[in-house]
């Protein structure tokens, strides 16, 4: 599985990070020795096997509909890089 | 002919309706709306590190509600999907959704347009959570973020671009959201944007297979919006194509005030969500017990209760229309029938001065104290003759403001009709010495004199006269 460095790009861009030439370079490297690695998996006969999106054999664990308390909104923002008003505060995203 | 007659028009809608459960769908919070900002949020929904999400079990269960109300399949099996997307009104960075496994597929609901009904397909129905609300400061210089509406269950239901006109796309709405209120699912209010819509536009040549380039219209606010944006939207199509262009596939964002699509101009790369299982959350079994036990929770819904009212109580379908668009009204008729037989002077009343009092106030029903009961009873003593028909607009006003009882207020009032045959006499003659002038025109042949007449009669009575004693006896008068 070869990486290249327009992937890398590409996938840089969703996660919002900004990268060097160089860190480009290195992950496409780092990026398709994982891939590779996970590869192996297909190496393996899976034929007869249903296919599943969850390693738990379990289903339906659900709760109740009923409100509990919520956070006080100063602890709701301890984490806000600013806040104004109650609200997390962040720079203007327009879409 | 209109720069539209070359071509047909093809929409299909995504409709996100807001259920209205008390918590939301993976943590406690509440999820009541109007509160102070970010006072409804935890580490689940704030998506901090190592917090777990559990389903509640009632968005499930609505879900399942109005999958089937809008006769889908039910999924025997289904999972749920991160949709990963950075931007502030998600803290996790990721909605989790559905992608793969909707819970209800295939469905289907009737509309009718001019008098004809048209079946339009559901795609999917899925269950997600909802988004924060951005609110943009600063001159576009930042934004706040208040969290209480993030993790609102959802669902999200998808057309089949089976809708030919902004009319049907109307239509359609205002049937998704009746059937949606008659399963008690969600309160539908677009203002309160418990329902949204997105829709899908685009246009080709009459008899053309493949469908042409579409836009994406957003940020229509109401049904009226929606369809003033379609209408908009498949004019400034008709006139790109027109002149030789083509239309260019993007997202339009619908300005009210303008009455005009705009641009988003967002960036050329498509969206890259990269749905994956979320491993987070278990698969979802729908067993035929579990939805057998939600199916038989499903009202009688507003098709079956409009065909009923036709068939039982011999209404018009027109009326039967109006009166089941709203569960709450078609209960309130309902209620009414209880307490008369006349169902179309029920309907009448209620279609004629109910609706146009709520109309003309903007008011709904909840506002306003009246009850089926108390039109029934009113409608008997119209029938008993107690009060003149008339006399019950007096009747229904009061009710309509305080809710008393027909027969008190009549009583309270002294609205009670007079038919006392002398009683009513003295007053035809006294009426007839005072305007000579008015029956000579009618024994002249001036038939409308009469209406002055009978006028000046109720006016006497302060219209409690009986008006069919009162035109019987005045004519018997008269003739003589």
């Amino acid at each position: 599985m070869s990486i290249t460095v327009q992937d890398v790009e590409h996938v840089a861009n969703l996660a919002r990070l900004e990268l060097t030439e160089s860190e480009k370079e290195r992950l496409a490297g780092q990026l398709s020795a994982i891939l590779d690695y996970a590869e192996k998996l297909n190496e393996l006969n899976t034929e007869g096997v249903e296919p599943t999106s969850h390693v738990l054999p379990l289903h339906n664990v659900m709760r109740e509909d009923e409100a509990r308390p919520s956070l006080p909104v100063e602890k709701a923002l301890l984490n806000a890089p600013e806040e104004e008003d109650g609200q997390f505060k962040v720079p203007a995203v327009l879409e | 002919m209109s720069i539209l007659t070359p071509y047909e028009t093809v929409v299909g809608l995504e409709v996100h309706v807001e259920l209205h459960t008390k918590s939301k769908i993976f943590c406690g919070c509440s999820t009541s709306f109007g509160a102070p900002p970010n006072t409804h949020t935890c580490p689940v929904c704030l998506g901090h590190p190592g917090v777990l999400p559990v389903l509640n079990r009632q968005a499930v269960e609505y879900a399942m509600k109005a999958a089937m109300a809008l006769n889908c399949e039910i999924a025997e099996w289904c999972k749920f999907d991160r949709k990963n997307y950075f931007y502030p009104d998600s803290p996790k960075a990721y909605q989790i959704s559905q992608y793969d496994q909707p819970i209800g597929s295939n469905g289907w609901i009737d509309i009718e347009v001019d008098g004809k009904t048209k079946r339009i397909g559901i795609t999917r129905l899925h269950l997600e959570e909802d988004a924060g609300k951005l609110t943009h400061i600063d001159g576009g210089f930042g934004s706040l973020a208040d969290f209480n509406r993030v993790g609102t269950p959802l669902v999200e239901i998808v057309s089949e671009p089976d809708i030919r006109s902004p009319e049907e796309a109307k239509a359609y709405l205002e049937k998704l959201r009746a059937i949606m209120l008659y399963c008690e699912v969600s309160d539908v209010k677009m203002e309160e944007g418990s329902l949204r819509c997105d829709a899908n536009i685009s246009l080709r040549p009459h008899g053309q297979k493949e469908f042409g380039t579409r836009t994406e219209l957003k940020n229509m606010n109401s049904f009226r919006g929606v369809q003033r944006g379609l209408e908009y939207e498949q004019l400034r199509q008709a006139e790109v194509l027109e002149s030789g262009g083509r239309v260019v596939q993007e997202t339009r964002r619908w300005d009210e005030n303008q009455g005009k699509t705009f641009s988003m101009r967002s960036k050329e790369e498509a969206h890259d969500y990269r749905y994956f299982p979320d491993p987070d959350l278990v698969r979802l079994h729908i067993d035929a017990e579990w939805r057998e036990r939600v199916r038989a929770s499903i009202p009688e819904l507003p098709d079956a209760r409009q065909a009923r009212y036709t068939r039982e109580y011999g209404l018009p379908s027109y009326d039967a229309g109006v009166l089941t668009a709203s569960k709450k009204l078609a209960d309130f008729f309902e209620e009414s029938l209880k307490h008369t037989s006349d169902a179309k002077a029920s309907a009448n009343w209620i279609m004629g001065d109910l609706l146009g009092y709520l109309n003309s106030n903007g008011l709904e029903l909840d506002d306003v104290k009246i009850t089926g009961q108390g039109l029934g009873e009113m409608i008997g003593l119209i029938e008993k003759g107690t009060i003149s028909s008339k006399i019950a607009k007096t009747v229904f006003k009061t009710m309509l403001e305080t809710g008393k009882a027909p027969q008190k207020i009549v009583e309270e009032q002294g609205l009670v009709q007079i038919s006392d045959e002398g009683a009513i006499l003295a007053i035809v003659d006294a009426v007839i010495a005072a305007n000579p002038q008015s029956v000579e025109d009618f024994r002249g042949g001036k038939d409308k004199a009469i209406g002055f007449l009978v006028g000046q009669i109720m006016k006497e009575t302060k219209g409690k006269a009986n008006p069919g004693l009162v035109n019987k006896l005045l004519m018997d008068r008269l003739k003589q």
